[in-house]
């Protein structure tokens, strides 16, 4: 909650704090394939047994899938069900999701990661190819529908992927990592003949 | 690429998903202290390394991230079949298992 309260008064005009987001402005167009950055999130990393779900649930306004492989999205905010008790939610709408968490008094864990992770949208009919080129797992419709979400590999790192339309995918990945991570899906870009 | 079969996931997923954590079904003593030192050994060195069948533990690392177990054919590298963590080790195993694995 006081991160939420800083990052709306924090001081903008010195430059000894400005964030600089990390591939700000990158994106590659090739072929079929469009790989850019999204703009910056709110994302909460919550772990949560069984017996706190609805609370949460109720309290973020959104429902915690409890299906592997899905997702569940509600007025800019997403959960994305990453293992058994274990959630990905991402806010898109300035909206504060920690915050919320912290209303809730049932047993849960709740981790502001909105700066560890960078997001990369991949569009375009090529997509799928283009995350194949590192990704092992099948993301053919019937496998990985609109809507699907999974942690899962991209060449060296790890990354959590949403598909968000038919040809159009959310990735997510460690800061860190986010420079690999957008070259390999570039080239993957290139490579992707459709 | 082999695909594992995650009991958590209830899917197959790509073997580079996955680490192997060793051998399954090794229950560490409740009077660690109080265990004699050829008793230590076998706990904490000494494995079975078969031929054929192992049980095995397996991380689904870079997915849901749990540790489940599977039986594994160390010939064939085959996985006959996996189950959660803390079930009991299974006694039969499914007959024909290349169909299981082949699915």
């Amino acid at each position: 909650m006081a991160k939420a309260a800083a990052r709306k008064t924090a001081p903008a005009a010195s430059p000894s704090v400005e964030r600089r987001p990390a591939l700000a402005g990158r994106s590659t167009t090739a072929a079929s394939v469009k790989v850019e950055v999204l703009p910056p999130a709110e994302r909460v990393s919550l772990r949560a047994p069984e017996a706190s779900v609805a609370a949460l649930s109720k309290a973020l306004g959104v429902t915690l899938p409890n299906k592997p492989k899905t997702a569940a999205a509600n007025g800019g905010r997403t959960a994305l069900w990453l293992g058994p008790d274990e959630w990905l939610v991402i806010d898109e709408a300035d909206n504060d999701p920690l915050a919320d968490c912290a209303k809730v008094s049932a047993l849960h864990s709740a981790v502001g990661v909105s700066h560890r992770n960078i997001a990369i949208s991949v569009t375009g009919a090529g997509a799928a190819a283009a995350i194949n080129a590192g990704c092992p797992q099948d993301l053919s419709l019937d496998a990985f529908p609109v809507g699907a979400a999974s942690r899962t590999i991209l060449g060296k790192t790890e990354i959590v992927l949403l598909r968000t339309g038919n040809d159009a995918f959310r990735v997510e990945c460690w800061r860190s990592f986010s420079d690999y991570v957008f070259t390999l899906l570039s080239e993957g870009s290139r490579d992707a003949a459709v | 690429m082999l695909l594992i079969r995650c009991p958590y996931c209830e899917e197959e997923r790509p073997e580079l998903e996955f680490r192997n954590a060793g051998e399954a079904h090794i229950a560490r003593s409740a009077n660690m202290a109080g265990e004699s030192d050829d008793d230590f050994e076998k706990f904490f060195f000494i494995r079975s390394n078969p031929k054929g069948i192992i049980y095995e533990r397996w991380r689904h690392m870079h997915g849901c991230a749990r540790f489940f177990n599977a039986v594994r054919d160390t010939v064939t590298d085959k996985f006959v079949m996996t189950y959660k963590a803390g079930e009991p080790k299974p006694t039969k195993l499914p007959k024909n298992s290349n169909e299981v694995v082949a699915k």
